[in-house]
């Protein structure tokens, strides 16, 4: 185990090298420069843009960027924004929470309806409700988010009025953010009603985030279980007469949720750049906004920080699926 | 690290106590705004978003825009002379005018000359321990508007004048003042950051005079303040203002709809007539201080011939551009300078829709086949909502007299520059929102020869028009002025270095419960003097 363990760490050494690579190649092969857009339509002389290039350290020649680029991630400096003047680390990690804390929540909702969706499809195979759970599953996947997300608020929040149309908790609330998490926060402060407002806030945009990974974990679970079912080992479960539950609950679903624990961790990647649109649309102050808005503006730092640090979070949830993966699957782990 | 962190907690806790003290009968005010702001120096940006949240409700300049107008009134300032040359301002500074007391700054003395010096200095002096103190600080808009060239120095003559010294007369100065970039920093406060080695607060935690100060700003979602009750002005009838910042426009008006915010800028065009439709709300609306416009390349024939101008001008049909691509929020322009403006020349005659006259100018100049590009802007702007779509309705307008477009583009910012190039292959569409209600904000930035491989897309230089200008620009007199810019807007009708289309209306759908609110010709967002009914 430690040693696939440590091969999996000495994966991640190459994998760095390359995202800093791409994040800071991927914002400067894109046309257009910072000073340009912040100065609009009035424009900016030649000889001011060159100070402020130089300000910035953007006058020096490329490989010498990104040298200074890996070399200051190793003391921990990513850079300071060109646009909110902050450094990066300090801005990812104040929004950070908001998009763990959707995240979290949009995942939980997709395995929890997910895999019993899937399970129950594929035992009920070919059935009225095997379709309509398949069906859902293909709509909610081709659900574009966007028309989704502004369906909800219309409908729930707009017409039902059942929740709030966006944000994280209502204006009315105010304290200081320990965690960042706000169900934790609204608890910490005391403040009556909190919690409740901060729940409210997370229903609609948990919901928008999870549709697609649970369509995604309901149709591989399905697609898992469908094979396991038809093994030997769960014939001779069946033959040797233990009840349905416990051929399916315990032999079946613990083979079949082998490939299923991958694709939740792929799910990661996933729910980061869905989280982009969810956020623009429930107004949700996380990451995925932050980073499109600072493409928008050439903010160099922000998005070769913003993707590497995001990369990051991806690569260690990937290890630890693989971890995972390891441990419910001897046969990867002695390999 | 901890200890200043516990004790940010309590600060913070202490002006929560503020907020809640007020909280039972507290009238408060939430604006569903569009953005972020950027930081809240406003003097180191350019975005409307940004100034809505810093300068308009925390700060004050040394002279302010009357609400609801372009005029000039006093500010900070409560009057002023200029010298008979036109190279001195003198300001007389107004007495006892708090700076707001926050958690992080409680100040010792009233706002005097040291304020406006410093807030002028650190972006003027190169050798100002200000002058970058925060990365990539640009002063753009105080180097947009020439400052630098046009400030000589800025003289203290006793605590209460302030004398600017200028290099040359410039009748825009005092318009110029009012503008955002000209925002009066505190001094001491800024001392006390300079000592903790926290100049960047600066831009985070701001101090100022204005009818609002800051509480907090939680990124991308909530902007806090408190109405100063020290306000020079008078306290204002509502106790906190809220910004929720909410970026899609279907969003927010779902929002206000909600009870959620009371009021709401820039409105989805295909929501306008629901919400005109809503009892519960109001829609305001007036005509921006703008202009859309197709520049040509006067540089590159065959547009360096009047008459190719004029006869691409006759075949644009402005009245189906206005339908299909501002759906009815917006009028034709015929003038570079919208209607609001000073100095407007109504006299002047658009050049009407004919496409066989367009036709006939095109061959009397001996241009037959010609295949030209217009440039299309990847964004929306408040002057052009779909610059695609108004691409193609000129394009069609063009095939009618035989003329081929080709419709390019570019992403923004490369957009802004490449237009810039004198040698550019085509006509360009962009356009402008003013900064200052001068006419010279328009017409000397868009149309004067030192824009030419600038902001000067048509890359003109009229020696008639440039005289005109130059002369309006050192001439005091108001109505000498008008008569100077009535004269250069029939010079450019005459030479069409443009194609003018439109000027947008801008809308701003409000709760019927707010009260008082004031629509900026200039784009702003103002709350001070805004009241709720209960």
């Amino acid at each position: 185990m430690f040693r696939f363990l440590l091969g999996r760490l000495g994966l991640l050494i190459p994998t760095f090298f390359g995202v800093t690579l791409v994040a800071f190649s991927f914002i400067r092969l894109l046309p257009g420069d910072p000073v340009d857009l912040l100065a609009g339509e009035r424009g900016v002389s030649p000889e001011r843009k060159a100070e402020i290039m130089a300000q910035l350290g953007f006058d020096k020649p490329l490989w010498q960027q990104y040298f200074d680029y890996v070399i200051n991630i190793f003391h921990g400096d990513l850079g300071i924004s060109f646009v909110s003047k902050k450094p990066v680390l300090v801005e990812f990690f104040t929004l950070f929470p908001a998009t763990a804390e959707l995240s979290l929540c949009a995942i939980i909702i997709a395995i929890a309806l997910g895999i019993p969706a899937g399970i129950f499809a594929a035992v009920k195979r070919g059935s009225v409700a095997d379709q309509a759970i398949m069906g859902t599953a293909l709509v909610g996947y081709s659900m574009p988010i966007f028309w989704w997300g502004l369906l909800l608020i219309i409908l729930f929040s707009g017409i039902l009025q059942w929740t709030p149309v966006s944000g994280r908790i209502s204006l009315m609330f105010f304290f200081p953010q320990v965690t960042g998490f706000m169900l934790i926060d609204s608890l910490l402060s005391g403040q009556k009603g909190a919690f409740a407002s901060a729940v409210s806030h997370l229903i609609l945009p948990s919901i928008v985030l999870a549709t697609i990974p649970l369509a995604v974990i309901a149709r591989q679970t399905r697609s898992a279980m469908l094979e396991v079912l038809g093994e030997d080992f769960v014939r001779t479960a069946r033959a040797k007469g233990l009840p349905p539950r416990r051929v399916i609950g315990l032999h079946a679903l613990r083979n079949a949720l082998i490939p299923v624990v991958t694709t939740i961790g792929l799910q990661v990647g996933v729910l980061l750049a869905g989280a982009i649109l969810t956020e623009t649309i429930f107004s949700w102050p996380g990451i995925g906004k932050w980073l499109v808005d600072s493409i928008s503006r050439r903010d160099y730092f922000v998005v070769q920080g913003g993707l590497l640090l995001i990369a990051g979070i991806v690569m260690v949830v990937n290890l630890i699926v693989d971890v995972l993966y390891g441990l419910i699957n001897p046969r990867i782990r002695h390999n | 690290m901890k200890m200043r962190k516990t004790l940010k907690a309590a600060l913070l806790g202490a002006s929560l106590a503020v907020v809640a003290a007020t909280g039972a009968s507290a009238k408060t005010l939430v604006y569903c705004s569009e953005g972020s702001p950027e930081g809240f120096d406003p003097a180191l940006y350019t975005a409307g978003t940004t100034f809505d949240a810093s300068s308009k409700p925390i700060y004050n300049r040394l002279v302010e825009f009357k609400r609801g107008t372009t005029e000039v009134q006093p500010g900070l300032a409560e009057s002023w002379d200029v010298s008979d040359d036109g190279l001195e301002y003198t300001f007389h500074l107004r007495k006892g005018v708090k700076f707001h007391t926050t958690s992080f700054f409680t100040p010792t003395r009233d706002f005097n000359a040291d304020d406006v010096i410093f807030s002028f200095e650190r972006q003027l002096k190169k050798d100002s321990p200000w002058y970058e103190y925060t990365p990539g600080a640009a002063w753009e808009y105080f180097n947009g508007m020439s400052m630098p060239d046009l400030i000589k120095d800025i003289v203290k003559e006793d605590d209460y004048t302030v004398k600017f010294v200028l290099n040359r007369p410039e009748a825009p100065m005092i318009a110029n003042l009012a503008m955002d970039f000209a925002s009066i920093f505190s001094k001491e406060y800024a001392d006390q950051l300079e000592k903790a080695g926290k100049k960047d607060m600066l831009n985070q935690e701001p101090i100022g005079t204005g009818p609002f100060s800051f509480v907090g700003y939680q990124k991308d979602a909530v902007i806090r303040y408190q109405a100063f009750a020290d306000y020079w002005g008078g306290k204002q009838p509502i106790d906190n203002l809220i910004f929720a910042i909410t970026t899609d426009a279907s969003v927010r008006l779902q929002k206000l709809k909600a009870g959620e915010c009371q009021v709401m800028p820039y409105p989805a065009p295909a929501d306008i007539a629901d919400i005109k439709a809503d009892s519960n709300l109001t829609m305001m609306e007036q005509q921006g201080l703008n202009v859309g416009y197709l520049a040509y390349n006067t540089q590159q024939a065959p547009f360096d011939k009047v008459e190719v101008r004029k006869a691409l001008n006759h075949a644009i049909n402005k009245q189906a551009i206005l339908d299909a691509v501002f759906q009815g929020s917006g009028v034709a322009a015929k003038n570079p300078i919208p209607p609001t403006m000073w100095s407007y020349n109504d006299a002047i005659k658009d050049d009407a829709y004919d496409p066989e006259l367009a036709k006939k100018m095109l061959a009397d100049a001996g241009v037959t086949d010609l295949s030209m590009k217009i440039w299309a802007m990847p964004v929306q702007r408040p002057y052009n909502p779909n610059a695609r779509r108004m691409a193609e309705v000129i394009q069609a307008d063009f095939a009618k007299i035989g003329v081929k477009v080709e419709i390019v583009s570019y992403e923004w910012g490369e957009y802004l520059s490449r237009s810039k190039d004198v040698k550019r292959d085509g006509a360009v569409l962009l356009g402008w929102t003013g900064d200052n209600g001068d006419p010279d904000n328009f017409l000397a930035v868009l149309l004067g020869c030192d824009g030419v491989g600038g902001s000067n897309r048509a890359q003109w230089c009229n020696k008639d028009f440039e005289d005109l200008i130059q002369k309006a620009k050192v001439v005091s007199d108001k109505a000498e002025r008008t008569k100077l810019y009535e004269q250069a807007q029939v010079v450019f009708k005459e030479q069409a270095p443009w194609a003018t289309i439109a000027h947008s209306t801008v809308f701003m759908p409000m709760s019927t419960k707010v009260k008082g609110y004031i629509m900026d010709p200039l784009g702003g967002h103002w709350f001070d003097g805004v009241d709720l009914a209960e």
